[in-house]
């Protein structure tokens, strides 16, 4: 159970991989208008948002079609205040979604949308 | 919620378990940019809190429950349970029961109907053409997108989740439907009206 409750042994990747593909960070200061455009991003993909908090800056959003793709993504901003740090991470039915390419799809989508680059965390 | 996780732990059971993600998941598709328009409409209103309000009550004349509600981002969540069943589909039930034993029979029973609404301000259709050069010595062309006053787009999107006479998940799925959208907005027009005029 344990495995499961912290997906501990995740293929052997560190949260530190993960963490590297799940992030990127965007030049802009304007944190609702990030949220806004991650929202609208998602609308676009397909999902329905479930839950959306401008103080938490997170926004969960699922996708029903024929399975059930669920995504949390959080904002931040940067230590200097000139980036948001965007977090996303999604489940696909019961399972995480590790792999890097759906999640650089969809900085790809999201950059579209913000007329922004997405750039790597270190 | 825990009926959303108990659907999801179904589906993965149905999908079986290490089904990977399809990639067209989390990329966009000619149909996403049909849909948008589907399921977007544009309201002259005097504040976004305003439209808010008139889709919320929109969405309780149609028997909705608020499940979740963000202002400063424009957003609303609702969703109702409803009966699922289709003369037709109990009939065919009826007759593989008949034919292969009770187990056989299976439909559609419950549904559950998720609506998430969500505004924003309306942007001008001359946007500023912006064309600059990066730090890093990259030239970015874009349109800056201008917001117009008093105008303001409500997405609606609706998904429902189906279950049969045992309980089990049979359909996820979104709706596109463009009929239940124009109906959608027609009523979202009238309460944008009411709410103008300060009529209940």
């Amino acid at each position: 159970m344990k495995e499961r409750v912290l997906d501990s042994s995740a293929d052997g990747q560190t949260s530190v991989q993960l963490r590297n593909i799940q992030t990127r960070s965007f030049d802009t200061s304007d944190k609702a208008k990030t949220m806004r455009t991650i929202i609208a991003t998602l609308q676009d993909l397909g999902f329905v948002v479930d839950k959306a908090d401008l103080d938490l800056g997170t926004v969960s959003a699922t996708k029903l079609n024929g399975y059930a793709l669920r995504m949390t993504v959080s904002v931040r901003p940067s230590e200097s205040g000139k980036a948001m740090i965007v977090r996303a991470n999604a489940q696909y039915n019961t399972t995480p979604v590790n792999d890097p390419k759906p999640y650089q799809d969809f900085f790809v989508s999201l950059q579209k949308s913000l007329f922004l680059t997405a750039n790597n965390v270190d | 919620m825990k009926k959303l996780i108990a659907c999801s732990a179904i589906v993965g059971l149905l999908a079986g378990c290490v089904q990977p993600i399809p990639p067209e998941a989390l990329q966009f598709q000619p149909d996403n940019l049909e849909n948008r328009q589907l399921q977007s409409r544009k309201y002259d209103i005097k504040s976004e809190k305003e439209l808010l309000s008139a889709s919320n009550n929109v969405l309780q004349d149609m028997g909705f429950n608020l499940d979740e509600s963000n202002m400063p981002l424009g957003v609303i969540v609702a969703s109702k349970s409803r009966d699922a069943t289709e003369a037709g589909q109990v009939a065919g039930a009826m007759f593989m029961a008949f034919m292969f034993g009770a187990n056989a029979a299976s439909y559609d029973k419950v549904q559950k109907i998720r609506a998430s609404l969500v505004t924003k301000p309306a942007s001008s259709n001359n946007p500023i053409a912006v064309d600059v050069k990066t730090k890093s010595g990259k030239q970015i062309k874009f349109d800056q997108q201008v917001p117009v006053a008093n105008s303001y787009i409500v997405r609606v999107t609706f998904q429902r989740l189906v279950w049969n006479q045992k309980g089990v998940m049979t359909k996820i799925e979104g709706i596109n439907d463009p009929e239940i959208y124009q109906e959608f907005f027609d009523k979202l027009s009238k309460s944008v009206f009411l709410q103008a005029q300060n009529v209940n």
